[in-house]
C-alpha cells in the first residue's frame, strides 16, 4: 500500500483552490477545459471543493475530436449530471466535415485541426478571458517555464521571453481587450501527487485506466485498443485481447496502451512509481492539455513519433519507500 | 531556489542534482547521452545541463532565460526548485522565484570568485525575506581543489552578507560536473569539515511557526450559492480562525463572529495558515473581495500611504507621481509613487538619491493607494506585506515591492464615509470648515487675537471654536506634562480634535504654542484635505516677558516652571507660516482685522 504524504497533497490542494478562485473573482468568462483524463478529473474535484456549496461558476470545455474513446464520452456526461456543471463539447465542424481522420491525414495534421484549431474556435467562439487547464511543470522542459497565469495575446500565442513575474501568491490577472489567460492549477503538482490525490480522495476516473483485457493491435510495440469498426488494420493485422491500462487517455487511434495488471489505485501507483520510463511514452501525440495544444513558443508539433514502449519492471513494495519517482520527461 | 551567473553552472547543478537522485528516465538518458556528443560532460559522459535548459532559444544561447520549476524528492524531504537565471538581462526573476523560496542556492564560480551579481542576488534574497541560504562554489575542480582561493571566496561573502539578515548561512564547495560533495563528502577537499549538498539541504532546520502570527483572512471569494447561504472564500494567510471567534473587518471596521468553517468535507472547528476554507458569520455585514479579516486587537494596518522598498523590472523607469495599479493580496487599486527616497546600490548597499528606478534597480519609496488598503509590515507578513505595481495601459507587471510601515497621515483619513459629509455640513452653516492654527511664544496675542476673530466670525452668523493650550489642558489633556514627548502628545491630540471639529463643520481656531516645526507639519497633515492656515504670531521675547498676563515668566525665571517655551525650552520659529502677524507693532484688533481680512471668510 503506498503511503500517503497528507500534509504535502493537503497544501497542494490548497493553492489550487486558491488559484481556481482567484480565476471566478478576476475573469469575466473562465472556462476549465475538460479531458475526461486524471488531470481533468482532478481538476473537476478541486473546482469543486473550492466554490462549495455554490455549484461550479464556470463552464467545462470538452474538445471532441469524435476519436475519442466511447467510455470517455459515457463517462464524461455522467460526471456532468452526477455534478451538475455546465458542460460545452466543441467539434472543429469544417474538419468534420472534410473527414479529417488519424488514418488518412496522419496524426499531426489530424491533431492540428481537430485539437489545436478547435480550441480556437471554442475559446473565440465562447470569448473565454479565462482557460484554465491541468498542464503540471514536470511534465515537460520548456512547460516547466510556464506561469501559472499565463498570458496570451489576441491570436493565443505565448511568448515565453515576455512572461509576467509571479511574485508569492499575488497573480496579475489583468487583460486588454482580445487577450486571454492560460491558467494551470496544479502547475505544482507532480505525476505521483496526481495519483497519490486521486487515491486518496477516491476520485472516480474512467475504467480505461485500470487493467482488463481488452482488444488491441499491436503496431511495432504500440498497442492500439480498437474501440470501435471505424479502426483500419493493416494487412495481416488482427485484434487480440490482451490486459491492458492507459497512462493517458486521448484519442483512440492515437493513445499507446501498456501491458499491465495493475487494476486498482494502489497497485497503479506502485507500477508508476518502480516505471523507468516517462508518462508520455505512452502518447503517440500529446495529451489534450490546454498548454499542449497551442504552439510552444512559436512551434508546432511537428513532429510524431513512436517512441518504443519499455515495460515497467515489476518491483516489490518494500522497495518502494527509497525508491526515488518519476518527475521529470520530455524529448 | 537556485541564482547564479551566466555559466555559473547552475543548469548543471540542478542536471546532477536530479541525476544523483536517479530521477532521469531511461528514455531520456539514452537521448541525452547522444545530445552530450560535443560538449562537456562528466564522468558519466552526459552534459547535465541539457536536463535543464528547455526553450530552444535558451540552448542556442546556452543561458536559461527564464524561471522555472523543477520538481525532486529524497528520502526526507520533497523539493520544488526555482531555477532563475544569472544573465542579468533578466534579474528580475530572481525576485520572483526568491518570493516563494524557503532556501536559496547562491552559486560562484571558484574561478571568478564573488561577483556584482552575486552580491545584487543576495540582496535580493534579502530583500524578499529568504532567510537561509546555501553558497555553492563550483567548479572547485578547474582550480585544483584549492583551499585558499575557496576559503577566501568563503570569507569575502560571509562579510558581504553579514547585514542581510540571514538565519542560516553555509557555503559548500563543490564540483557540480565532477560530482565532488553533491552526495558525498570528495576526498579531493579532505580539509572540508561541513556536510555535502544533498545532505544538508535534507537536514537543515528551516521551519518557522507562522500559526502563532496574529491572523489574517484575506476574502478572495463571495460564495452565494442561493438566499440562504453567504460565505467568503479565502486561504488562511497567517495565524488561526476557529468558530465563535470574534473577527473584524479590515475596512468598516465592523465586527462579527464566525459561525462556522465550510469546506466540500465538512465543517471545521479551526483553520489555520494556508488552508483554503469558506467563512459563514453569525449576522449580515457588508464584505466583499479584498476585505481583511482579523482579530480585534490585531488588526492589519489600514492606510492609504505607506514606505516599501521596491524592485523594479520593467525597462520603463518608475518615476515619482505616475499613477500605477497595485495589487496586494486580494486588493487592487490605483496607486502612485509620491516619492523616491533614495535607490540602495545593491553591489555596495549604498543609498543614493533618485528621482527615477530604472529596470534591476531598488529603491525605497513611498507609496499612495486612491484608497485604504489593509496590509502588514513584510517583515511581519509577506502575504499581507508584498505587492507589485501593474501598468494601466499595458497590464505589464512592472515591479514588486515590500511594504516597510505605514505613513501616519494615511492612517487619519475616515474609514467609513457617510452620506451626510463635511460638505453637507458646511453648506448648511454657509461656511468652508477650516482650521486657523496661530504659533506663537506665551503671552504673544495669540488668544487674544483668536477672541477677537471670533467675536466678529459669530456676529456674522458663522460658527467658529477657540480650542485653547491651556483650556484643553484642563481636560482632555490633563495627563501631559510638559517634556517634550508629553508636548508632541499635546498637539497630536488637538490637532486630532481641530479635524473632527473642522469635519463637523466648524471653523476651528486652534490657539496652542505648538513650538516644534514637526508637529506643526503633522497637525497640518492630520488635517488631511481640510483647509490648513498656520499663523504665525511673532512677538519677541522681551515684548512676551514683559506683558506675562499670566505672570508664568515671572515663576519660570524664578525656577518654579521647567520646561518654560522661549526659557529653557526651544521655540522653532516657522519657516513656511501661512500668514505673520507682528505682534509687538500692532494691537491685537488691527491684527485680527488683518487676519479677516486675509482668511477671506465668505
Amino acid at each position: 500500500m503506498p503511503t500517503l504524504d497528507m500534509s504535502h497533497l493537503r497544501a497542494l490542494e490548497a493553492e489550487s483552490i486558491e488559484i481556481l478562485r482567484e480565476v471566478a473573482a478576476s475573469f469575466e468568462r473562465p472556462v476549465m477545459m475538460y479531458s475526461i483524463g486524471k488531470d481533468s478529473s482532478v481538476l473537476l474535484h478541486l473546482a469543486r471543493k473550492a466554490f462549495f456549496p455554490s455549484k461550479i461558476p464556470f463552464p467545462l470545455l470538452h474538445v471532441n475530436t469524435t476519436w475519442k474513446f466511447r467510455e470517455m464520452i459515457t463517462f464524461r456526461d455522467r460526471m456532468a449530471e452526477q455534478y451538475g456543471f455546465d458542460l460545452i463539447s466543441h467539434t472543429n465542424s469544417d474538419g468534420l466535415r472534410d473527414g479529417i481522420n488519424p488514418f488518412d491525414h496522419g496524426s499531426s495534421r489530424f491533431t492540428d485541426i481537430m485539437k489545436t484549431q478547435a480550441l480556437r474556435q471554442a475559446l473565440d467562439a465562447g470569448r473565454y478571458d479565462a482557460a484554465i487547464g491541468g498542464a503540471r511543470r514536470d511534465e515537460e522542459k520548456s512547460r516547466a517555464k510556464e506561469r501559472i497565469f499565463s498570458h496570451r495575446n489576441a491570436q493565443h500565442a505565448w511568448d515565453p521571453k515576455h512572461q509576467r513575474p509571479e511574485l508569492w501568491r499575488v497573480f496579475n490577472t489583468r487583460l486588454n481587450p482580445g487577450e486571454s489567460m492560460r491558467v494551470f492549477p496544479i502547475s505544482n503538482w507532480t505525476e505521483l501527487d496526481v495519483w497519490t490525490y486521486i487515491y486518496a480522495e477516491q476520485i472516480e476516473l474512467p475504467a480505461l485506466y485500470f487493467a482488463k483485457s481488452r482488444p488491441v493491435v499491436d503496431r511495432s510495440g504500440t498497442l492500439i485498443m480498437i474501440d470501435d469498426d471505424r479502426f483500419r488494420f493493416e494487412p495481416g493485422e488482427k485484434p487480440c485481447d490482451e490486459v491492458v491500462r492507459f497512462r493517458t487517455l486521448g484519442d483512440y487511434p492515437l493513445t499507446g496502451a501498456i501491458r499491465s495488471e495493475a487494476a486498482t489505485l494502489p497497485e497503479i501507483i506502485m507500477e508508476m512509481q518502480a516505471s523507468r520510463t516517462s508518462e508520455r511514452e505512452g502518447r503517440l501525440i500529446d495529451s489534450d492539455s490546454v498548454g499542449s495544444m497551442e504552439k510552444e513558443a512559436g512551434r508546432l508539433f511537428l513532429t510524431c513519433k513512436l517512441l518504443p514502449i519499455l515495460r515497467p519492471t515489476p518491483i516489490s513494495p518494500s522497495g518502494l519507500a527509497s525508491r526515488p519517482i518519476n518527475r521529470f520527461s520530455g524529448f | 531556489m537556485t541564482c547564479g551567473s551566466v555559466d555559473d553552472g547552475k543548469s548543471t547543478l540542478i542536471g546532477r542534482l536530479l541525476y544523483d537522485s536517479q530521477l532521469i528516465l531511461d528514455d531520456q538518458l539514452a537521448s541525452l547521452r547522444n545530445e552530450s556528443h560535443n560538449r562537456t560532460t562528466g564522468e558519466e559522459g552526459i552534459d547535465f545541463s541539457l536536463l535543464v535548459d528547455g526553450l530552444t532559444a535558451e540552448r542556442e544561447q546556452g543561458i536559461t532565460i527564464d524561471v522555472a520549476y523543477r520538481f525532486f524528492s529524497t528520502d526526507q524531504r520533497k523539493f520544488i526548485v526555482a531555477d532563475t537565471p544569472g544573465h542579468e538581462q533578466y534579474t528580475r526573476n530572481m525576485a520572483t522565484g526568491a518570493s516563494n523560496a524557503d532556501l536559496a542556492l547562491v552559486l560562484i564560480d571558484a574561478r571568478k570568485g564573488v561577483l556584482t551579481q552575486t552580491r545584487r542576488h543576495s540582496f535580493i534574497l534579502s530583500l524578499l525575506g529568504v532567510k537561509h541560504v546555501v553558497v555553492v562554489i563550483n567548479k572547485i575542480d578547474l582550480i585544483n581543489y584549492d583551499q585558499q582561493a575557496i576559503e577566501g571566496i568563503e570569507r569575502e561573502y560571509r562579510s558581504f552578507a553579514q547585514t542581510l539578515g540571514f538565519k542560516t548561512l553555509a557555503a559548500i564547495p563543490v564540483s557540480a560536473l565532477k560530482g565532488d560533495n553533491m552526495l558525498a563528502t570528495s576526498a579531493r577537499t579532505p580539509w572540508y569539515k561541513g556536510k555535502s549538498l544533498v545532505p544538508y539541504l535534507e537536514t537543515v532546520d528551516i521551519s518557522e511557526d507562522k500559526s502563532e502570527r496574529p491572523m489574517r483572512f484575506p476574502v478572495q471569494w463571495v460564495n452565494r450559492p442561493n438566499l440562504d447561504f453567504r460565505g467568503f472564500s479565502g486561504t488562511v494567510a497567517s495565524g488561526q480562525i476557529a468558530v465563535d471567534d470574534e473577527v473584524l473587518l479590515s475596512a468598516s471596521r465592523q465586527p462579527a463572529k464566525v459561525a462556522q468553517i465550510v469546506t466540500m468535507d465538512g465543517q471545521l472547528q479551526r483553520a489555520s495558515v494556508g488552508e483554503a476554507v469558506t467563512l459563514v458569520l453569525d449576522r449580515e455585514i457588508d464584505v466583499s473581495r479584498g476585505d481583511v479579516f482579523s482579530h480585534p486587537g490585531e488588526m492589519p494596518e489600514y492606510s492609504n500611504q505607506f514606505q516599501a522598498r521596491l524592485v523594479w523590472m520593467s525597462q520603463d523607469s518608475a518615476f515619482q507621481g505616475r499613477s500605477y495599479l497595485l495589487k496586494i493580496g486580494t486588493q487592487m487599486v490605483p496607486a502612485t509613487i509620491t516619492d523616491i527616497k533614495f535607490r540602495t546600490n545593491v553591489n555596495t548597499l549604498e543609498q543614493a538619491a533618485a528621482n527615477k528606478l530604472d529596470l534591476n534597480e531598488v529603491g525605497t519609496v513611498t507609496i499612495a493607494t486612491d484608497k485604504p488598503i489593509a496590509f502588514d509590515a513584510y517583515s511581519t507578513n509577506a502575504l499581507t506585506g508584498g505587492f507589485i505595481l501593474v501598468d494601466r495601459l499595458t497590464n505589464a507587471t512592472l515591479g514588486a515591492g515590500t511594504i516597510d510601515f505605514g505613513l501616519r497621515r494615511a492612517q487619519n483619513l475616515t474609514y467609513q464615509s457617510f452620506d451626510v459629509n463635511r460638505e453637507v455640513r458646511g453648506a448648511m452653516k454657509k461656511q468652508t470648515p477650516q482650521i486657523v492654527w496661530f504659533t506663537g511664544l506665551s503671552g504673544s496675542g495669540k488668544s487674544s487675537i483668536a477672541n477677537l476673530l471670533e467675536r466678529r466670525l459669530t456676529a456674522q452668523g458663522k460658527h467658529a471654536y477657540i480650542l485653547d493650550g491651556d483650556n484643553v489642558r484642563h481636560g482632555l489633556n490633563k495627563d501631559l506634562g510638559f517634556t517634550e514627548a508629553a508636548r508632541v502628545e499635546n498637539i497630536r491630540r488637538v490637532a486630532e480634535v481641530a479635524r473632527l471639529m473642522a469635519d463637523s463643520g466648524l471653523i476651528v481656531l486652534v490657539s496652542f504654542i505648538s513650538p516644534f516645526a514637526n508637529e506643526r507639519r503633522l497637525a497640518r497633515e492630520i488635517a488631511g484635505d481640510i483647509q490648513f492656515a498656520e499663523i504665525y504670531v511673532d512677538t519677541p521675547l522681551e515684548v512676551c516677558e514683559a506683558r506675562d498676563p499670566k505672570g508664568l515668566y515671572k515663576r519660570a525665571r524664578a525656577g518654579e516652571i521647567k520646561n518654560f517655551t522661549g526659557l529653557d525650552s526651544p521655540f522653532e520659529p516657522p519657516v513656511g507660516a501661512d500668514l505673520v502677524l507682528h505682534g509687538a507693532e500692532h494691537d491685537p484688533s488691527i491684527l485680527s482685522d488683518e487676519l479677516y481680512g486675509w482668511l477671506k471668510i465668505d
